[in-house]
């Protein structure tokens, strides 16, 4: 082919369309100067803003899992829950045997307390991921409400379970020594817990780029969420990697589960399916498929229901719907869309 | 015919309640191009899909260098060395082009000697190495396309109308394209080509089958078809001459 027939050239994008792609970055900027110039103390506010990151953190922890699922597989798990309320029980679990290091005022056992209930899971909810994929997720690819449906049959099946095997009653979760207690930083008040839910959160979301962005395995899942059947034309089993992610996606939710279960300090089997309204939102308001959107909606959603529980207290339950809604009406697919809706 | 790379016989293929492919019987020769031909709907999009395992056949059997590959799934038949270039061409638009290539290369790093004889034949891709593949225009997304079925050496490649919606320059680029590619022997490559622009046809294609309503209903060498002008008018209604 000749260079005659074809003049490429690459232009730069304009302005606009910098600020546009650019434009969901300065959101959380944005939001926290808003809620310092309504707040007014600098004390509070910053309590208020690490409050916000923390739970914005775990939200992200337990809803990346399901931007995941259901941007590679088209699945809409409405199941995920279990698997959040499933982990929070397993790690609730390690940590009764663990008595010992989490009293401990070692921060090296508390940590690893913390670590191998936390692995331990993530363990429990991948393996339960596998056995739900297999037995209720599989047979309804490919039709959203035949998966909406079962999905939720698995939920209450989860619950259930968790009920015969840890009992029907909410059951304190106590944090170890070294996360009880706060900061004081500029003379406001840090949880330490909140400090280590940013840490996690920070290190997963960046593991997560590092493998889509970076491997070849991440290559193949960003593949597979825009044409699952290319993928496959070219000799990759998809349907293995539908699953590897699923299971990958239920063991975030039981790691974001013992991190929600220990913010919250009492867990119960239907701790995850409460939670989910916020996960929910975080996905849509992110872009189907999105782990960059997906993290900057978590921490909308954290910094928006600390702000408005602290100015606006009514207005706090309903606050995380009107920002969906106004993200939709600027972007109807989402900040950052990988699956566009048809 | 004894040397064929593929054969399919008494292929049936239902998809929902359609019954689209209705005994295809198909022989693709080792080492040529073969070029499939037939109004719209008459089953060539349908059959190549079913040679790749994305749809099922219902009955009869496929054969690939003398393995049954009628009931693999489409990543194990892709393993044996086919390649396969679909009509909406499959590009992964939020990938560079440099991605989609990444992807194509299974053995994991591209041969960069192989990549600069890409880049001969298809030098836009050179230029867009690290753009978004779904910034392309759309011939540039079809060499993209084609380039990503050649990237490794394959024994088989199946394109479905690639000059499908190209301006008349890119369509002749990509018949210069795929000359080159057959003419290199050492390729060994063999190419199932659906096509309807019949000068793309006739310049590319050794040997030709016609489909008609889901059934193969002629199959010979290019050059008879093209010089038959009766044949021609029985078989599709048109003449090769009067759609150059």
């Amino acid at each position: 082919m000749s260079n005659s027939l074809i003049k490429p050239r690459i232009e730069r994008p304009s302005l606009s369309q910098i600020i546009e792609a650019k434009a969901p970055l300065f959101l959380v900027p944005v939001l926290m100067l808003i809620g310092l110039l309504a707040i007014g103390s600098g004390s509070t506010w910053l309590t208020l803003t690490a409050a916000g990151l923390a739970m914005g953190m775990m939200i992200f922890i337990m809803a990346s899992g399901l931007t995941v699922i259901f941007g590679l597989m088209d699945v809409i798990n409405f199941g995920h829950g279990a698997f959040i309320s499933l982990g929070a029980f397993a790690g609730f679990t390690i940590l009764g045997l663990l008595g010992g290091w989490i009293e401990s005022p070692s921060i090296a056992l508390n940590l690893g307390a913390v670590l191998l209930a936390v692995a331990f899971a993530m363990l429990v909810t991948g393996l339960a991921g596998y056995g739900f994929e297999r037995l209720i997720v599989k047979p309804v690819y490919g039709q959203h409400l035949k998966q909406i449906l079962v999905t939720m049959g698995g939920l209450v099946v989860t619950q259930q379970l968790i009920y015969v095997i840890w009992g029907p009653d909410e059951i304190v979760l106590a944090r170890p020594a070294a996360f009880q207690g706060s900061f004081v930083v500029l003379g406001a008040a840090i949880e330490k817990y909140r400090v280590l839910a940013i840490v996690i959160g920070l290190a997963l979301f960046v593991a997560m780029r590092l493998v889509l962005n970076r491997t070849r395995i991440g290559l193949l899942v960003r593949a597979g969420v825009q044409n699952g059947e290319m993928v496959e034309a070219l000799g990759y089993p998809i349907k293995k990697l539908f699953l590897a992610v699923f299971m990958v996606g239920c063991a975030l939710a039981g790691l974001g589960g013992v991190m929600w279960g220990m913010y919250q300090e009492t867990i119960s089997a239907h701790m995850g399916a409460e939670v989910m309204i916020s996960v929910f939102i975080v996905v849509i308001i992110g872009g189907l498929g999105s782990i960059e959107g997906c993290f900057i909606g978590a921490m909308l959603v954290g910094l928006l229901t600390n702000y408005t529980g602290f100015l606006i207290p009514k207005l706090a339950l309903v606050s995380t719907i009107l920002l969906m809604g106004a993200v939709l009406m600027w972007r109807p697919q989402g900040l950052y869309p990988v699956v566009k809706a048809h | 015919m004894s040397d064929a790379l593929l054969s399919l016989n008494g292929i049936h293929t239902h998809i929902g309640p359609y019954h689209i492919l209705q005994g295809v019987d198909l022989e693709v020769p080792r080492g040529g191009v073969t070029v499939l031909l037939g109004r719209n709907g008459a089953g060539k999009t349908t059959t190549l899909r079913t040679i790749m395992g994305l749809w099922q056949a219902s009955q009869g059997t496929i054969r690939f260098d003398g393995a049954a590959i009628q009931k693999e799934t489409t990543p194990a038949i892709a393993q044996r060395e086919i390649a396969f270039v679909p009509e909406d061409m499959g590009i992964f638009s939020d990938l560079t082009v440099h991605e989609n290539m990444l992807l194509a290369a299974r053995g994991g790093a591209i041969d960069e000697e192989r990549l600069g004889w890409i880049f001969g034949l298809f030098p836009p891709l050179k230029t867009f190495w690290q753009s978004a593949a779904g910034n392309l225009s759309g011939g540039q997304k079809q060499m993209l396309a084609v380039a990503r079925a050649i990237i490794e050496p394959r024994k088989l490649i199946l394109i479905d109308e690639p000059t499908k919606g190209l301006a008349p320059a890119i369509i002749n680029a990509m018949i210069a394209a795929l000359k080159e590619l057959k003419e290199l022997k050492e390729m060994q490559t063999t190419i199932l080509l659906v096509e309807q622009n019949f000068s793309m046809a006739r310049a590319v294609g050794d040997t030709v089958a016609v489909m008609d309503d889901g059934r193969i209903v002629y199959s010979g060498d290019m050059a008879e078809l093209a010089a038959d002008t009766g044949l021609q008018e029985r078989l599709m209604g048109l003449s090769l001459e009067a759609h150059q």
